[in-house]
């Protein structure tokens, strides 16, 4: 029989859902300068293949290790990558607190993310799960590590924006 | 003078140099079918996968070449084989998982049973049930095999072939690729990971971005402002001697910022201001005694083998339609590989792929050719830069390759289909 959450388990669970919505909506409306802020200095970001992951191998389609990686994304995105426009909508399955350990709670959450192209048109981009590592030992809780498992393993034309 | 005053300068007379290549083979579906069967089952050898993704025996893998499903397959003696993938009853996929291990390959539908060369063993009912039904008395096993293609391997990588006609593979590939494959498979590698993505234009389009060293540092700001490539670099782009397939590589050590920022002049690419916080993407190793930092080894008609700093991979394409195909990446690594490089090749794989922060562009190059040339019947391209003829260059202002690329396929498809 299962007891009813206690007031810290809901605590824990609404500030991770909390952050992973605010990661999705800083994205979907192009506030990408701010994402980096959402993660520790010293955190791993990464958006693999279910492919490759449910192999045990590591190669990510995209593998930052620093948040000055994240921010390099996002300053080569506005100046340095050509891509067709597009814009992403992200929508969040409930976030699942899966442990705590200390300041730490990892969860997971499933997504799907909706792109429009400048004809119009919006499909299926990518589906996945999120599975975090979040501290929420400071003020705002950040992610330590964010990895992004996708189902969609063809990636329509290319990726550019975070997952 | 800077690059945009050289254009401006330029002759605009009409040349009669230069190769033009008609859109329509872009967009007309006669020609994507004549393809299918001159090029991809015609007197061509395509790559299929890495010895690397099927090292043990009863290892499959499911592929294409070009669109038809084929089956790479290693057989408990350890031979390699590629089989089309489709019964030989009546036309079902055989094999209808991406990779796995298995004694046999067993079609679901009526369970006929073929061992890992494509050769059938089994027929349920074949003498019929209680004397009822079973195939006719002269029925051959030996007579319903799966379509075996020819398969060869240089170097660890594998090539299949529909055609009993064609050259052995190493003379299909000659000895500039050969020695290329050669020189990036020169130790047992490990497979890293597949990266997918979908590209919706023709893949002729990507044959000629990956000949074309021209567009390499006007596209691509990673490589132009970071040095990674330039076409001020020493390197070549040369061929084999059939013209089909296409080697650039260039020497990242070769470059001088001052001299280089002269020749880009306002470039969109070259950017001074253009700074990485974290600079550990770019750190590397120079693991080749040669120096070279980058290979573009284009091989006739489905596969590029690259080296880009410390990222090596092979890129399969595989066609989907007239105006849709897939480029399968295949990442790899040395097994002697340390822990450090094996970070390093991790942390570069986001300068590749379809995330990758050089090659995303190429897939956006490809699209708004196809988006522009819709319904175009009779303009051309025109291909001129290095001199407009199919011939090597030791130096990487050319267009040489493509030229050869489309010499070949006028021989083998042509240009000037008849209306269906």
């Amino acid at each position: 029989m299962m007891g009813l959450p206690t007031l810290e388990e809901m605590q824990l669970q609404h500030a991770a859902a909390q952050v992973n919505a605010l990661h999705a909506e800083l994205i979907d409306d192009d506030r990408l300068e701010e994402w980096p802020d959402l993660f520790e200095e010293n955190c791993r970001y990464s958006v693999i293949s279910a492919e490759n992951h449910n192999r045990s191998l590591n190669l990510a389609a995209v593998f930052c290790d620093s948040r000055g990686m994240l921010v390099d994304r996002i300053v080569s995105l506005r100046r340095a990558n050509i891509f067709p426009a597009h814009s992403y909508r992200h929508i969040l399955g409930p976030t699942r607190v899966k442990s705590t350990s200390g300041q730490i709670v990892t969860t997971q959450t499933n997504y799907v993310v909706l792109m429009t192209r400048n004809d119009g048109q919006t499909s299926i981009y990518n589906s996945g799960k999120y599975v975090d590592e979040i501290d929420v030992s400071g003020a705002a809780p950040r992610f330590l590590s964010k990895t992004a498992i996708f189902d969609t393993h063809l990636i329509d034309t290319m990726m550019v924006r975070p997952i | 003078m800077s690059i945009r005053q050289q254009t401006d300068a330029f002759d605009q007379a009409p040349s009669t140099e230069g190769c033009r290549v008609p859109y329509r083979v872009f967009t007309d579906r006669q020609y994507y079918d004549r393809e299918q069967e001159n090029i991809f089952k015609g007197n061509c050898w395509s790559f299929v996968g890495l010895e690397a993704e099927v090292p043990q025996a009863g290892d499959f893998k499911s592929t294409f070449v070009g669109e038809t499903p084929v089956i790479l397959t290693r057989d408990s003696d350890g031979s390699l084989h590629v089989v089309v993938n489709r019964c030989a009853h009546r036309g079902a996929l055989v094999c209808r998982e991406m990779r796995g291990n298995r004694a046999s390959l067993e079609c679901v539908y009526h369970q006929w049973a073929y061992d890992l060369k494509g050769n059938l063993i089994g027929v349920p009912f074949r003498r019929g049930l209680k004397g009822q039904g079973g195939m006719p008395g002269d029925f051959d096993m030996s007579q319903h095999n799966l379509r075996q293609l020819r398969t060869e391997t240089v170097g660890g990588l594998v090539f299949a072939s529909f055609s009993e006609t064609v050259e052995s593979c190493r003379d299909f590939l000659g000895p500039i690729v050969v020695e290329q494959i050669e020189r990036i498979m020169c130790k047992p590698i490990t497979v890293l990971g597949d990266q997918r993505q979908r590209i919706r234009g023709n893949w002729k389009l990507y044959a000629e971005n990956t000949r074309d060293p021209y567009h390499a540092s006007l596209l691509h700001l990673f490589h132009n402002t970071f040095g990674l490539y330039r076409s001020t670099q020493t390197g070549e782009a040369l061929m084999d001697a059939n013209k089909r397939h296409s080697l650039l590589y260039s020497i990242a050590a070769s470059n001088d910022d001052a001299a280089d920022k002269q020749a880009y002049g306002d470039s969109r690419t070259f950017d001074t201001e253009f700074k990485l916080q974290d600079m550990s993407l770019l750190k590397g190793r120079q693991e080749f005694a040669d120096n070279v930092t980058l290979v573009i080894l284009a091989v006739y008609p489905n596969l590029v083998l690259q080296q880009i700093q410390n990222t090596l991979a092979v890129r399969q394409t595989v066609t989907y339609g007239p105006d849709e195909f897939e480029l399968v990446w295949t990442h790899f690594g040395y097994q002697d590989d340390d822990a450090e490089m094996q970070a390093i090749r991790l942390k570069q794989a986001n300068l590749i792929g379809p995330a990758g922060l050089i090659s995303m562009e190429d897939g956006e190059a490809v699209e708004i050719v196809q988006d522009a040339i819709v319904g175009e019947a009779s303009a051309t391209s025109y291909i001129a830069m290095g001199g407009g003829r199919a011939e090597d260059a030791d130096h990487l202002v050319t267009e040489g390759a493509i030229i050869g690329f489309w010499d070949n396929y006028r021989e083998m498809v042509g240009f000037d289909l008849e209306p269906a």
